[in-house]
């Protein structure tokens, strides 16, 4: 009885424990309640995703009402493969969390902080969940509220001012995707997804689709952070509590990845979007500059966590990139490199944590012979630094060589070379971290800290090694990729 | 019968990368006792030394079979395969690691370095990476040992840790890298997505598929990426590298990390491209050319150098480029004698290297204009200098006659004359900067600050005799090599 109705569970579940976890009294419960909360939703992506995989795509209607007049849940391949992914990291990171939060945010806000961490994994989990155009608005802005809300958190005062920048772009962004679901509404009579594919072709004033066209790119890529939107992001990401960078740069541009797959590929369509509309004209030189962008600026940080959030977005743009280039080659390098970057990014986010919690700074100068100090989370940011670079044996290498597989396909040769010039640009910058860990001597006060503590330790190298297995061993990865592709180009 | 025998070649080839991986892994966990760990450190290298010899007593049934591990990217395995250029290299590679680690137990006990179970360790992770290039039978798998190796052997060269180390360090792994992502990734992707395939196959697989202008770029892609081969203007790792201690420079630059680059130009040349395929075509001549003005360069690079290791490192860019020339010249007479070359010059540099490592621990000096009169303090050293240098240098009877025999003999019958020209007067600066040394060492008087000095330490000077000893031993037996090698698979 309750098999078939895994789909809304999985966004109902954190959205009742949220505001149960404000209520609890103020010792290690929130957390623990948040955590187990949080592998229960992981419990059920995996379920969906089994299911999804065998039955086919799950279409669930709230309270019974048929679609198009209800809200419809729709969970296909790449929905459930995304589900996984962010459950899985947060699940990981709530893992962590305790130590964490209790040293970066003031007791009396814990409760709430988990409170609001999983109202953001709600709507992290409903915008991918739902079938729904106007549903998706919803959850996207509880997951955008909630993580202004998490940033600000952090105990750093220009934490006020990065979360304030991301909450006036990120609404910007929001409502303008807003005023595309309504352009869109106000078209065709409907808000549920499926039914938008079908009616958006039938539709009498074409202007008002291409309007809404327009405004679904600029409000996405507001959330995705692609090149000239992404001057939230670099702050927001540094000077957020480490609790809160490790799982936003996992999974926020992600699902706003996801979103881009959703609007442009399933309602819009692809013949629309990138034949009649080129959204690929866009969606490349952007892509293209900010790689290069990102990575020059990301040499010149002093700040090992701006550092890390600048290469990010070159790293999203890798994954703009694939979809740029209009295949279905392109998709799929695109898809398993939003997979693979999530854990690399996580796992280095989650080193940043650990050295934070010991060394008190995430400054390149104050990780000075952090190498010596704390050996096994040094080691693992090697690792994942690498994964990162796009050595062999790392799941980095494996979507870098999708992605230059599918680049060479459409003979673009140029392209290939800026992306393998631009992997060769973070190696620079990995290796500046590493040379600052393992070739200076600690300076002043921090030079007898002691290695981080065992459990984020173990969360951190649990994120390396599914770098490393899915380096090695990336038949699921790869063949989810596939199937999601094909399913998105139908 | 053939399934015994690739039961018995699977477990080999696993075991030979498996055996170095376990020694680190056990000197890591064992890394508090010193005796230990030296203990470990030459037993896995005899280990080592034993399972290459059992495979190569698994005769020449052998050649025809791929070992595949499981396939890394969509069909693409990770695959092993043995054919005789890796079992040379394999052999080289082993052979002169037993010998190196009594050397580096040696000279790191007496020049009191520290960190020695991370050297240890990174030492016999590098070596696993070697085996793993040699026995690769596709080009995903060698980029991956090939990758593994660079960043094995990172600690090795910035073990001392000072400034100049890191910055040594800091050049060596930067080259590296950049021409492994920049040139032999690109490289590589580019030939699967032309050929549709990545693996060592006699005949090569480029023919046909792309036009020659295109193949020529190719191929100068897959020249320049492989950094390790040292061909100018890639080649400053080299002497960048110098900074590692002696050990690392003998067993690694002078054998296993150069060796794995001209090894790979090699099996590039025979098995991607083959030799019919870049005669035909002609796309093998700009990098004959690069390779021509690489061994000549650095040869009168060497000339200037005072620092003796520097003065190694750019005679060993110099003979890289002889065994590069050879290959990719293309004919059976010149992939001899290039084969031939990495056997010998492996045996005669990794004996000079010795040999500056022993006068450094007796008399802590690193530069020719102080080595006079050291050969009469240090005899055993010096003599295995001079039996080296004439080795390399390429005159009877060493070993290193042989292959410069086959090399010129290549060039010619290539009907490349200038190219012959160019090895003859390559081996004229061979002579001018090798000889001084041994014969200022014999000949002139000690300067007064070598007069504490004494032979260096046995566990030092045994090695380099014993390698001194093969590049003469190596004249008599070369004969079986060239029997061995003549079953190379050239079309």
């Amino acid at each position: 009885m309750i098999g078939s109705h895994y789909p809304i569970l999985q966004v109902v579940i954190p959205l009742i424990a949220a505001p149960l976890c404000s209520l609890l009294p103020k010792n290690k419960l929130p957390w623990l309640f948040a955590t187990l909360v949080s592998w229960i939703t992981f419990a059920v992506s995996i379920v969906l995703l089994v299911q999804v995989r065998n039955h086919g795509v799950l279409s669930y209607e709230l309270g019974s009402w048929p679609a198009p007049w209800g809200i419809q849940y729709y969970i296909d391949t790449i929905g459930a493969f995304v589900l996984v992914l962010v459950s899985s990291i947060a699940s990981i990171t709530l893992l962590a969390a305790r130590e964490l939060v209790e040293s970066e945010i003031a007791k009396e806000k814990h409760a709430l902080f988990y409170t609001a961490f999983l109202l953001c994994l709600t709507g992290l989990l409903g915008i991918v969940a739902t079938g729904d155009a106007f549903n998706v608005f919803v959850f996207l802005e509880i997951s955008s509220l909630s993580s202004y809300a998490l940033i600000a958190m952090g105990d750093n005062r220009k934490a006020l001012t990065a979360s304030y920048e991301y909450l006036i772009m990120g609404t910007i962004g929001a409502t303008f995707i807003l005023i595309g679901i309504g352009l869109l509404y106000m078209q065709t009579g409907t808000l549920n997804m499926l039914d938008l594919k079908q009616r958006i072709h039938e539709v009498d004033s074409f202007r008002s689709v291409h309007a809404a066209f327009a405004f679904f790119t600029v409000g996405i890529c507001l959330k995705l952070a692609l090149f000239p939107l992404h001057h939230w992001l670099p702050n927001a990401y540094a000077y957020a509590p480490s609790v809160v960078s490790i799982f936003l740069a996992a999974t926020a541009t992600k699902v706003a990845l996801y979103l881009l797959y959703r609007v442009f590929y399933t309602i819009f369509g692809f013949e629309f979007s990138f034949d009649t509309l080129h959204l690929g004209y866009i969606l490349l030189p952007l892509s293209i500059i900010a790689v290069i962008i990102s990575a020059l600026t990301a040499i010149f940080q002093p700040d090992v966590k701006r550092l890390l959030a600048y290469s990010s977005l070159g790293q999203i743009s890798y994954m703009t990139m694939g979809i740029a280039l209009e295949t279905k080659a392109g998709l799929i390098a695109s898809i398993i490199h939003l997979f693979n970057h999530a854990f690399i990014k996580g796992a280095l986010f989650m080193c940043m944590a650990c050295l934070l919690s010991r060394m008190h700074s995430t400054a390149l100068v104050g990780l000075a012979g952090a190498g010596r100090r704390m050996p096994w989370t040094c080691a693992a940011f090697v690792v994942a630094g690498l994964a990162l670079i796009g050595v062999p044996l790392t799941s980095g290498f494996i979507s870098k060589w999708y992605l230059v597989v599918a680049i060479l396909e459409k003979d673009w040769w140029w392209l290939a070379i800026i992306v393998l010039i631009t992997s060769l640009l973070s190696v620079v910058y990995i290796w500046r971290v590493i040379e600052q860990m393992y070739f200076r001597e600690a300076n002043g006060k921090y030079s007898n800290a002691k290695e981080a503590s065992p459990v984020l330790l173990v969360c951190t190298w649990l994120l390396v090694l599914a770098t490393i297995y899915f380096g090695i061993d990336n038949s699921y990865p790869v063949g989810m990729a596939v199937e999601a592709a094909e399913a998105l180009l139908k | 019968m053939i399934s015994e025998i690739s039961q018995s070649l699977q477990l080999n080839i696993y075991a030979s990368i498996l055996v170095p991986t376990i020694g680190a892994i056990l000197i890591f966990l064992c890394s508090r006792f010193r005796g230990l760990i030296e203990l470990l450190f030459v037993s896995t290298a005899l280990c080592l030394l034993g399972v290459t010899v059992s495979i190569v007593n698994l005769g020449a049934d052998i050649f025809q079979q791929t070992v595949v591990l499981f396939n890394l990217i969509g069909t693409i395995p990770i695959a092993f395969h043995i054919e005789p250029l890796g079992i040379l290299y394999a052999c080289v590679a082993s052979g002169l690691w037993l010998v190196t680690t009594i050397y580096a137990i040696g000279y790191m006990n007496a020049n009191k370095e520290k960190h020695l179970a991370r050297f240890y360790m990174c030492f016999c992770l590098a070596m696993a990476a070697v085996m793993g290039i040699a026995y690769s039978a596709n080009l995903l798998t060698l980029f991956i040992f090939y990758e593994l190796l660079t960043l094995s052997t990172y600690p090795l060269v910035s073990h001392k840790g000072t400034d100049d180390a890191k910055n040594g360090a800091r050049v060596y792994l930067g080259i590296l890298i950049s021409t492994s992502i920049g040139f032999l990734l690109i490289a590589i992707l580019w030939t699967w997505h032309s050929t549709g395939s990545l693996d060592f196959t006699v005949g090569g697989i480029v023919e046909n598929k792309l036009p020659n202008g295109l193949l020529m770029l190719l191929f100068a892609l897959y020249a320049f990426g492989i950094g390790k081969a040292a061909l100018m203007p890639f080649h400053r790792w080299l002497p960048s590298a110098m900074v590692a201690p002696t050990p690392v420079s003998a067993l690694l630059h002078a054998v296993a990390v150069v060796k794995a680059g001209v090894f790979c130009v090699l099996k590039i040349t025979v098995y991607i491209f083959g030799i019919d395929v870049l005669n035909s075509t002609g796309v093998n001549s700009p990098i004959i050319w690069v390779a021509t003005a690489t061994m000549l360069l650095a040869s009168l690079v060497a000339l200037q150098q005072n620092n003796l290791k520097a003065r190694l490192a750019y005679s060993t860019v110099s003979q890289l480029a002889y065994i590069v020339l050879g290959a990719v010249l293309a004919t059976s007479t010149s992939i001899m004698g290039s084969s031939l070359h990495l056997a010998t010059h492996a045996v005669g540099k990794i004996t000079l290297f010795f040999c500056a490592g022993a006068i450094y621990t007796a008399s802590k000096k690193t530069l020719v204009s102080e080595l006079h009169g050291l050969g009469r303090i240090m005899p055993f050293t010096f003599a295995a200098y001079t039996i080296a240098a004439i080795s390399i240098i390429g005159l009877p009877p060493l070993a290193g006659s042989w292959s410069k025999w086959f090399l010129v003999d290549g060039a010619i019958t290539a009907d490349r004359l200038i190219i012959a020209i160019a090895f003859l007067i390559s081996t004229i600066l061979n002579i001018v900067y090798l000889m001084p040394i041994a014969i200022n060492g014999f000949l002139r008087k000690p300067d007064k600050s070598l007069r504490g000095a004494k032979e260096a330490p046995f566990a030092v000077v045994m090695p380099l005799c014993v390698t001194a000893g093969l590049c003469l031993v190596l004249f008599f037996l070369l004969g079986y090599v060239y029997d061995f090698l003549l079953l190379l698979p050239l079309r």
